[in-house]
């Protein structure tokens, strides 16, 4: 009989409670994140910084190494140079830097060697296009050159780009 | 309703050779078809909604809010996208059984709104044995749902049928039982008579007359909400156990037919609640001489449709009650549910009886102390919920978010 007794006062209580607390999360804020109508903060500041969105590379510190196309493990970078024969030193200019997002895996592998930080991934991702050549990056606009960055002998350690972090910069800097 | 004919007839000339009879039954058709369109439907598919919606916000969702003004055009989408939809019929399935078992489901929900008032006058048939012939007519749903189950040649749709009759014939005998206990202060079996027998006032309410009726109104919710296959009592159709019990093998038109039941029998509880224990559509006796003293045709609908607010409103928190609680209990086994019925909704309900019948024995006229003493109980125990809803939300720590529209 007590038991009986309990069942009772058990479940009035706890059907009770149990309402008490549904009842005040209609107090509560959703935490739905309803992207991408309504959100916040700006998207770019709720990415987390080492999101792996589009690759970029930042031409001006550009050494035109080959290293992240020698890494890419599906070949989605391409990068051509040659030997400018109208300026007085030929020295070797860039004429084609071209990566193929829609390829790219996304793993990080050319940002690795990379000596200056110039090629690295930013916050954007939304680029959805009818024609998937759309999605092939050209960093060096067609029928013009770039000229790689040399890195200043001694100061190795204080150059980079501006727009290099901090843990670029260090990296750099061990390489 | 009557009043409502013998003014078309008074007012057109040509219904006056017609036999009254006839008259009455048009109008009764044509307000049965009305109400079904312009008001179950909407109503059902609305609540299909608000339930979503408020099932989102007690999740920490947002719920459905894209199709029109916060997603309230839901529902619309969804019924269209329902009719839209192939009708298939297994082979293996029984053929006619199976196209027949949603109309009589939704056959049994929908005569049972028959008897269900409005306002004093806003009603299709005020029978004399109202409440027992909804009780009566409702069974009709089981007999549906059992016939869906059986015909669709599916274990799940069988077992969900099954389950369905075991727990609805059970909960048949509590809901009766406190059906009985009102009819028992009444001393009638219409609807509208229960109604007339409150008054506006919550201590004029049946579920105040005496201290047996909120064992009564309790024992009726939780009977109602198995009868409805309600959470926690959704056994039938438990999705994680049964796919979708009775319901699994139909779609299109025929599963809509299912789930508009569901939704509409949530307003046919609601109703039967509010109209049995919680005064139904009684409004205060001197706003109605001064909504009716108005004259014309305002005097003649603005009582009613006070009381037909006053009665929706009423259902509409029931409603609200009922979302609510199958947002916070989990199912229960099947076990505990006939241990549910059988030893503790059955035995109260034989109590709260022989309890009222004592009641208006010794007290004839009622007490009027315990009925407020009764009502001070109710709005303690409501004040101290509201006092847990608070002390809940500062626990939580999270800033408070009242605004529903997100």
């Amino acid at each position: 009989m007590s038991e009986y007794l309990k069942n009772i006062v058990e479940t009035a209580t706890s059907v009770f409670e149990g309402m008490s607390i549904t009842f005040s999360h209609l107090f509560r804020k959703p935490v739905t994140i309803q992207y991408p109508d309504k959100t916040e903060r700006p998207l770019t500041e709720m990415i987390p910084d080492r999101f792996r969105g589009f690759l970029k590379v930042d031409m001006e510190i550009c050494t035109a190494c080959l290293a992240c196309m020698n890494d890419c493990p599906i070949d989605c970078i391409i990068i051509k140079t040659k030997k400018d024969e109208t300026s007085a030193t030929k020295e070797r200019v860039l004429t084609q830097f071209d990566i193929d997002e829609a390829k790219c895996m996304y793993c990080g592998l050319c940002t690795e060697p990379c000596p200056t930080g110039a090629i690295h991934f930013t916050k954007e991702f939304e680029r959805a296009t009818e024609d998937i050549n759309d999605l092939v990056f050209k960093f060096v606009p067609e029928g013009q050159v770039i000229v790689p960055y040399k890195a200043p002998k001694k100061e190795a350690a204080s150059g980079g780009g501006g727009a290099l972090d901090e843990a670029e910069a260090e990296e750099t800097a061990d390489a | 309703m009557q009043k409502l004919a013998d003014l078309l007839i008074q007012k057109i000339p040509a219904l006056q050779p017609v036999p009254v009879d006839f008259v009455y039954l048009g109008v009764q058709v044509v307000f049965a078809l009305v109400m079904l369109m312009a008001f179950v439907a909407p109503f059902a598919g609305i609540v299909s909604w608000v339930e979503r919606r408020i099932a989102a916000r007690m999740m920490d969702r947002v719920g459905p809010n894209r199709v029109g003004p916060q997603g309230f055009f839901q529902w619309i989408a969804d019924g269209i996208k329902s009719i839209l939809k192939e009708d298939i019929i297994p082979t293996a399935a029984d053929p006619i059984l199976f196209r027949l078992a949603p109309y009589l489901v939704f056959a049994g929900m929908f005569a049972a709104f028959v008897t269900i008032p409005f306002s004093s006058g806003l009603i299709i048939a005020d029978l004399n044995v109202g409440i027992f012939y909804l009780i009566a007519v409702t069974s009709i749903v089981v007999v549906g749902i059992l016939m869906a189950g059986w015909a669709s040649n599916n274990k799940y749709s069988l077992l969900g049928g099954m389950r369905s009759a075991a727990q609805i014939v059970s909960y048949e005998i509590p809901a009766g039982l406190a059906i009985l206990v009102v009819v028992f202060l009444t001393g009638s079996l219409s609807i509208q008579d229960i109604i007339k027998g409150q008054g506006a006032y919550p201590w004029q309410w049946y579920l105040f007359d005496n201290p047996f009726m909120p064992v009564a109104f309790l024992s009726l919710f939780i009977s109602s909400l198995a009868e409805g296959n309600r959470t926690p009592f959704d056994i039938p159709e438990a999705e994680s156990e049964l796919v979708s019990g009775y319901s699994t093998e139909y779609s299109g038109m025929r599963f809509v037919f299912f789930y508009f039941e569901e939704w509409a029998n949530l307003y046919l509880i609601a109703a039967v609640g509010t109209a049995l224990f919680l005064g139904g559509w009684q409004i205060p006796p001197e706003v109605k001489t001064w909504a009716s003293a108005l004259g014309g045709v305002v005097g003649f609908t603005l009582p009613h449709a006070l009381e037909f607010a006053t009665f929706f409103l009423k259902s509409a928190v029931i409603v609200f009650i009922i979302i609510w609680i199958r947002w916070t209990l989990p199912r229960i086994r099947v076990d505990q549910l006939m241990s549910l019925c059988w030893k503790y909704l059955t035995p109260f309900g034989f109590a709260a009886s022989l309890g009222v019948a004592v009641w208006m024995v010794v007290f004839p006229q009622g007490v009027m102390s315990v009925r407020y003493a009764l009502c001070a109980g109710a709005a303690t125990i409501v004040l101290y919920f509201f006092y847990r809803v608070a002390y809940q939300v500062w626990y939580s720590r999270q800033p408070i978010h009242v605004n529903p529209f997100v």
